[in-house]
């Protein structure tokens, strides 16, 4: 792979010790490139969401070595310093739920990322309308989150994912409050931006409709992943 | 950066308005009660400087003549008017009763002042409307507080009483309006009983062998009369001439005459430091407790704000805001909240205040050293608020 993506070799987490310890990850061995968009599948207690939580920079491995473009950012025990700086500037979220921030309107809620680290508002918010254009929502710029509709808060919370130009970005479970149609209208969208941006997305889902259109799919099962490259019915 | 905090409020400014405004009232209610300890305070001031006196002689080891009561002979004021320093020295008497006018009654601070006149100590110092009192009897000048208008009659004890004059802000050290009348008439008034018991005294004094003698004609009669009249008084009001210190005078009367002698910074101590200790650790304590109760409104309102966008605050953590943001808007909304109280508290103690029957004074540096009270408390309320803000794990964001 190349210089970015990311990339997780013989991930591990323990949770407690001793007799009461459980291996929620026992190996994980994943590697996505720029522009790729991979799904993530298991069955509940498979491990999925202290994977998610793992790479997103939450919660600190047991063992083994991730890379995010070519910075490592665990290695064996060894951890960037500044997490919270990393999840801003690094990691893209993409929630079930859009959690967009209530108080904020439409264009705020997604130039807040770039705001945070330190850019000008006039420059986050330009930034942030040309996501929501190229996401079809920039005509819903000064509305409030309450004022949109599920697919369009999907969207706003997909553009505030990508607006710090993460090399990665972690959606988990985005299109399960969507019908088909929205479903797959996400989908699309994710694929364009990961080519767009040449950003790595790992798709968390359990939604049986969208799995097909996945070129790559990790499972995972009592905290081992298995890859398995298909067909697959890549969205345009 | 955008200020969260503004934003939240700005989204949810019912709430905020609503919320600021029961608290305003309660600030408005703190507000008001350091204004009537003011109000008692300022009361006593006016009462001492109101009476135009540089020292204030009373029976010897009192606190009088408002702390305490004190009786003195109506004669002494002669010997401390003879002494070196004293321009001038009149007796006063002070008495708080219920005053009738018509079918109603007012509770005043029954004033008897010696014959003189506006400068003379005890006098109201000037009239709002009307004259001062110019007949030795049966004329009286009222403070407006007490309803009274030029030419009510009056009713004291048994006597009746025309209404000259009106003056302002002469009250006693309790707030009650002051009615001033002719010192005879005040000592008359003191001591006056009623009929029945006039009789009743006569008679066991006729049948006292002592007083009703055979062989003295007319001495029981002088008894009597004796025992009709009073020729007491309860204070002497000295000014000095200019030059004297006060209190070497007031030495020179305690040694002297040996009576008691204040000046009028001890006044001001038995007033404040006596007279009105407890009301004032009353007043005290009900500020303690709506500040506790504030901090404790605050406190439960920011918390609910904060709780009902915790997982906002999740996801906000998440995506890498700092601590001190995410503290700060909480903070922010706190003091905000504090604000909009303050702002309606003050604007409802100030349009209140008169209404209420005994004097709120509310004063500026009062009103600052609140403002700044209601800010720290804020600050102190959103504490629990933040901890809890910034104890939330961002992986909750993410399900699972």
């Amino acid at each position: 792979m190349g210089a970015k993506g990311i990339r997780i070799e013989g991930l591990k987490k323990r949770y407690g010790s001793g007799d009461t310890a459980v291996d929620a990850l026992k190996s994980v061995n994943m590697e996505i490139a720029p522009g790729e968009v991979v799904g993530l599948i298991g069955p509940s207690g498979s491990g999925k969401s202290t994977l998610l939580k793992s790479l997103g920079a939450v919660i600190d491995p047991t063992a083994g070595r991730m890379t995010l473009g070519d910075e490592v950012i665990y290695d064996e025990g060894w951890k960037v310093r500044d997490l919270r700086a990393l999840r801003r500037d690094k990691i893209g979220f993409v929630f079930q739920a859009p959690y967009l921030i209530p108080f904020l309107d439409v264009t705020d809620n997604v130039a807040l990322l770039p705001m945070l680290a330190g850019a000008r508002n006039s420059d986050a918010r330009a930034r942030a309308m040309e996501l929501l254009t190229a996401l079809d929502v920039h005509h819903r710029a000064r509305a409030m989150p309450s004022q949109l509709s599920g697919g369009e808060q999907q969207r706003v919370s997909i553009a505030r994912g990508l607006i710090n130009r993460p090399p990665v970005i972690l959606a988990d479970e985005p299109t399960a409050p969507l019908d088909s149609e929205r479903a797959m209208a996400v989908i699309r969208i994710l694929n364009d931006m990961a080519k767009r941006f040449e950003t790595a997305i790992i798709v968390v889902t359990h939604d049986e409709k969208i799995i097909p259109t996945f070129k790559r799919i990790y499972h995972i099962r009592d905290g081992v992943t298995h890859e398995e490259v298909g067909e697959g019915r890549a969205v345009a | 950066m955008i200020s969260l905090a503004s934003r939240d409020i700005l989204h949810s400014w019912g709430k905020f308005i609503f919320t600021g405004f029961g608290l305003g009232l309660l600030i408005g209610v703190t507000l008001t009660m350091a204004g009537v300890y003011r109000g008692m305070v300022d009361d006593g001031k006016a009462l001492l400087d109101n009476s135009g006196a540089d020292l204030w002689v009373v029976q010897q080891d009192t606190l009088g003549p408002y702390a305490e009561s004190s009786s003195l002979s109506d004669d002494l004021y002669r010997g401390v008017l003879a002494m070196p320093g004293v321009s001038n020295a009149v007796n006063v008497t002070y008495l708080t009763m219920q005053v009738r006018q018509g079918e109603r009654d007012v509770r005043a601070m029954v004033v008897g002042v010696a014959p003189g006149g506006a400068g003379t100590p005890g006098w109201p110092p000037y009239l709002v409307d009307g004259r001062q009192i110019t007949r030795s009897h049966y004329e009286a000048v009222a403070d407006i507080a007490t309803g009274f208008k030029i030419g009510d009659r009056l009713t004291i004890r048994r006597n009746q009483y025309a209404v000259v004059g009106l003056t302002r802000r002469m009250v006693s050290s309790n707030g009650d309006p002051m009615v001033f009348i002719p010192l005879r008439d005040a000592q008359e008034a003191q001591f006056l009983k009623d009929n029945d018991a006039i009789l009743e005294s006569r008679r066991r004094t006729a049948a006292n062998p002592a007083f009703n003698r055979p062989g003295a004609p007319g001495f029981l009669d002088a008894v009597i009369a004796a025992q009709s009249t009073n020729a007491s008084v309860n204070a002497v009001l000295v000014t000095l001439e200019p030059g004297h210190e006060p209190e070497a005078v007031a030495q020179s009367v305690r040694r002297w005459k040996r009576l008691t002698a204040f000046t009028r910074p001890e006044m001001e101590r038995i007033l404040v430091g006596k007279l009105i200790a407890t009301a004032a650790k009353q007043i005290g304590m009900f500020l303690v407790i709506l500040a506790v109760v504030s901090a404790a409104i605050v406190a439960f309102i920011i918390y609910t704000l904060t709780m009902d966008k915790i997982r906002e605050i999740a996801v906000l953590k998440l995506i890498g805001t700092r601590n001190r943001t995410i503290a700060a808007m909480i903070m922010q909304q706190a003091v905000a909240l504090g604000f909009i109280g303050f702002v309606v508290g003050k604007i409802t103690a100030s349009y209140s205040a008169p209404l209420f029957p005994k004097y709120v004074l509310l004063l500026p540096g009062d009103s600052i050293a609140g403002f700044f009270a209601v800010l720290v408390i804020c600050v102190l309320a959103s504490l629990v608020a933040i901890r809890t803000a910034l104890r939330v794990d961002p992986a909750e964001a993410i399900g699972g």
